[in-house]
């Protein structure tokens, strides 16, 4: 995928979001850091050319809710990055943004953090990549795309804001 | 092994008193020497011991500064175990600190200590009295008694006489009996609650501090009364070098001065309060390690005759008193066992001083300076003899040590030089399995 | 990360930034309705607190609760210390029952050596004699990094009874760790000897110390060291070493007013400035716990080497 494929399929996405929810200022966007928060910052703005709507937008970290903490053999926590949401998230619908669904426990630790923060009305799940291998029982509302792929695989997203440079990466590992 | 006469046949004989270094025989019989000389003549009876070559007999070495803790501190240490610990580390006899429980001020305690190092029957021991009762520093007390006892000093160590006016009302009164005091020159209020020397080190790891100054300045005093009343003045465990700079003035001056120095005072420094093992409470001891140039200032005193005596100050501390926080840890380290090793390793080894004058330092002087017996290998002299292997490989081991108490530093060294055996009156009361020197069975 | 944080010399300078990059996270957690997070989840540390401090203590304690930490506080004015029971067997007891971290303060310099010795809990250094009390010096810096963006190059006067103080050298491991230009001031019978061995300039003058200072940082001064002739007097000490209006004016306009608590007011500080415009004292407190949850979440990790 490259920068024009990956314009066009977060327009799309704008596009579906703005179609299943009749109410767009209930709406919320919340990126989980740290890819998944400029994508939802392109949201945010795609969302406002189809319809000069603002969508409030929140960033959040969760890695001190991840379910593999302190279970490292020998290695350093994991660098903890601010949560930014400042707004209220009761009775909003929140779009959680990510770039790779995967095992799925990234958005359950997402799903714990945001929790903590109110009641949103409903969540609803925002990727740019489903690469499978589920682990738990988490489904994305909004794909960008299915990437099937094997385990030995890695699929990095990079992005202009973060690498300077738009593309969906797999390697094998 | 219990002999009545034994030829030490073939070892190199070091007896500065007596002008000789080379190979010679020593004829032991009973409890005395009886000759010195080149391929004696082996009678029927005699028992021969061959000194395997490299292997040095020289004069008993006198430790005349251990704390051997009885009566009354029997977890650390006993007579017995520290007499053992002390023929094990070369000594044939070793001077006793009052500093006991109760205070070794008066006749009973000096009889019993006796008495206890005549049942263990090791190394020879001289109780040295307190200055004043109870070492209180109020009172002297009964010094004459205590001589008739048995004791060879007095000193209120642990603490300097208390003033000015004691200390010289004790210099006048020992002076009658020809007996020397043994000063801890710690000037009380500049030490404080001092538990390091003050300086980078202990700055960095927020302990206390001790100024060299603290001991200089009551060696000073000290000097100086010793020069007003003639009296005999024996400064001991000297760390600081403004103290030899003291004691040079004071010899020069004609006062009867001598000054002792211990092996950790030449060897280590306050570097070793953070370092390898920060807060170390066997690293803790009273005076404290002081700068390298403290240190360099004693080797170069032990190399040009300043320094007069090298003791231990053995301290033996049960291992629960020292697994405590650094200010609360008592001071002190053992030292009988790791002396010789240290002093060849750093002293002989090292270029510092000969072999001789490493005698004059361990026996010769320790025997004048006490006016006992030692110090040399003369004919009729005790046979106290210490049979050393100046190029043995040793690693202090404390888990193995005699004495009954493991604060040492030294823990692990690896060093070169040691003790082969120990022979106090005649009898041959150690001998170190690897040391070359072999005891029928 | 060092099993142990016993003193600044622990920390490289990138743990030093890292602490106080965590600490910004951290701080968020204690804006939100619900102020926890689960990281520390089903650990357990005890607060072994030897010397009283309701500063600290509070500070670490509230620190390990959002956390989610289990948080044991052990009275040891009471109990087994009176009956004397020494540090290390009371350490030993309290690790019989495996807490993950043992946070202590303690009279002794060096007390959480002899326990990082001893026992395998991870030991955290909340004060140990006049030695070092590093998580106050990393609040201190992430307060002086959020006034003036960086540590590096600025001019921070440390003033008072330096030989005494913790405080002041954890501090001055830490400030000339990343670069500041460090000036240590106090009455010449507190300066610890070899102070100037650290790389800070040394001075009894507190107008030469607090000239164009972008920080000055206050440090206590105790009614006992009149005991030791350390200081004729308080008020002498307060006209020669006190923090007033006055000698603030001799900073930098955009100087901020340190202090690591509990203040004396007219000794070491006038109330003036206590409570006046460049004084960041409050802030320091509310720092703390941003600061010490970093810490707690950056040791927990690491499993035993062994």
């Amino acid at each position: 995928m490259d920068s024009e494929r990956m314009a066009r399929t977060l327009a799309r996405i704008a596009h579906e979001i703005l179609e299943r929810n009749r109410g767009i200022e209930e709406l919320a966007l919340v990126g989980i850091r740290t890819r998944g928060v400029p994508l939802a910052k392109r949201l945010a703005a795609g969302i406002h050319e189809i319809n000069a709507a603002d969508v409030p937008t929140g960033a959040l970290d969760i890695t001190l809710y991840r379910d593999d903490l302190m279970r490292h053999a020998v290695a350093a926590q994991p660098v903890v990055r601010r949560t930014e949401i400042p707004f209220s998230i009761d009775d909003r619908r929140i779009l959680l943004v990510d770039d790779v669904l995967y095992t799925g426990r990234t958005i359950r630790a997402a799903l714990d953090a945001l929790i903590e923060f109110g009641r949103p009305k409903a969540i609803q799940l925002v990727v740019l990549v489903d690469r499978g291998h589920r682990e738990l029982p988490i489904k994305a509302d909004y794909v960008g795309k299915n990437l099937p792929t094997s385990l030995s695989q890695s699929v990095q997203v990079h992005l202009k804001e973060i690498d300077g440079r738009d593309e969906v990466e797999i390697q094998e590992s | 092994m219990s002999v009545s006469k034994r030829v030490l046949k073939g070892g190199r004989v070091v007896d500065p008193v007596n002008g000789r270094d080379g190979i010679f025989d020593v004829l032991i019989d009973g409890d005395r020497i009886a000759r010195v000389g080149r391929d004696l003549p082996v009678d029927d009876g005699v028992l021969v011991t061959e000194i395997p070559s490299g292997l040095v007999v020289c004069p008993g070495l006198i430790d005349m500064h251990v704390h051997l803790r009885e009566p009354g501190q029997e977890h650390k240490e006993t007579v017995a175990t520290g007499t053992a610990a002390a023929v094990a580390g070369g000594f044939t006899a070793v001077a006793c600190m009052p500093n006991t429980v109760p205070v070794n001020d008066n006749a009973g305690v000096t009889e019993f200590i006796l008495k206890k190092a005549a049942a263990a029957n090791l190394a020879r021991v001289y109780p040295i009295g307190a200055v004043s009762r109870g070492q209180l520093g109020e009172q002297l007390a009964d010094i004459a008694e205590l001589k008739q006892a048995g004791c060879v000093a007095i000193t209120d160590d642990g603490k300097p006489v208390a003033t000015a006016m004691l200390m010289r009302r004790a210099l006048e009164y020992a002076r009658m009996f020809d007996m020397p005091i043994i000063e801890h020159c710690e000037e009380q209020t500049l030490k404080g609650d001092g538990v390091a020397h003050e300086g980078f080190h202990a700055s960095a790891l927020g302990l206390r501090g001790i100024p060299g100054q603290a001991e200089s300045i009551m060696a000073s005093r000290d000097i100086a009364l010793a020069e007003l009343t003639g009296g005999i003045v024996h400064i001991a465990h000297m760390s600081a070098r403004q103290t030899l700079d003291a004691v040079r003035f004071g010899k020069s001056r004609g006062a009867r001065v001598t000054c002792e120095v211990t092996p950790h005072h030449f060897i280590l420094t306050d570097e070793m309060l953070g370092a390898p093992v920060p807060y170390d409470t066997n690293v803790k001891m009273n005076p404290p390690l002081r700068e390298a140039v403290d240190r360099d200032a004693m080797l170069a005193g032990l190399a040009d005759g300043s320094v007069d005596v090298i003791a231990t100050d053995h301290a033996p501390h049960h291992y629960d008193e020292k697994r405590v926080e650094f200010d609360r840890a008592p001071f002190g380290i053992t030292g009988l066992e790791t002396a010789v090793s240290l002093c060849f390793d750093r002293l002989v080894h090292a270029g510092i001083v000969n072999l001789a004058r490493l005698i004059e330092l361990l026996s010769v002087n320790p025997a004048r300076i006490l006016r006992v017996s030692g110090g040399s290998l003369s004919d009729g002299a005790p046979a106290d003899i210490s049979i050393l292997a100046p190029d043995l490989r040793v690693t202090v081991s404390a888990a193995t040590m005699r004495s009954r108490s493991r604060n040492t530093p030294f823990d692990g060294w690896a060093l070169r030089g040691g003790v082969a055996a120990t022979i106090v009156g005649g009898r041959m009361v150690y001998v170190n399995d690897n040391g070359g020197v072999h005891e029928p069975a | 990360m060092k099993k142990d944080l016993l003193g600044i010399g622990d920390l490289t300078r990138d743990e030093i930034y890292l602490v106080l990059e965590t600490a910004e996270a951290m701080r968020e957690i204690g804006q939100r309705p619900i102020k926890k997070v689960p990281t520390l989840r089903g650990k357990t540390i005890v607060n072994l607190f030897y010397e009283p401090s309701t500063r600290t203590r509070t500070s670490f304690e509230i620190a390990e609760k959002r956390l989610s930490a289990d948080t044991l506080n052990v009275p040891v004015a009471a109990s087994s210390v009176l009956k004397g029971e020494t540090l290390a067997d009371t350490a030993l007891n309290i690790e019989a029952m495996a807490p993950d971290m043992i946070v202590l303060r303690h009279a002794s310099s060096g007390a959480g050596h002899l326990l990082s010795r001893i026992c395998r809990s991870r030991i955290i250094n909340a004060g140990d004699g006049m030695h070092e009390h590093p998580t106050q010096a990393l609040l201190d810096a992430f307060t002086i990094r959020e006034h003036k963006g960086r540590v590096d190059g600025l001019k921070i006067a440390i003033v008072g009874d330096l030989l005494h103080s913790r405080v002041l050298r954890s501090n001055v491991l830490l400030l000339s760790t990343l670069g500041a230009d460090v000036w240590a001031c106090g009455p010449g019978t507190l300066v610890p000897p070899g102070l100037e061995r650290f790389g800070v300039h040394v001075s009894t003058s507190v107008d030469d110390a607090v000239g164009d200072a972008d920080v000055i940082m206050m440090l206590r001064i105790q009614q006992e060291r009149m005991d030791g002739a350390f200081v004729p007097s308080l008020r002498e000490y307060f006209n020669t070493f006190g923090m007033t209006a006055g000698r603030v004016a001799r900073a930098k306009p955009d100087v901020i007013i340190m202090h690591p608590g509990p203040m004396n007011r007219g000794v070491e500080i006038a109330s003036d400035v206590a409570d006046g415009p460049y004084s960041v004292i409050l802030e320091q407190v509310a720092n703390g716990v941003a600061v010490r949850m970093a810490v707690l979440y950056l040791l927990a990790g690491e499993a035993e080497a062994d």
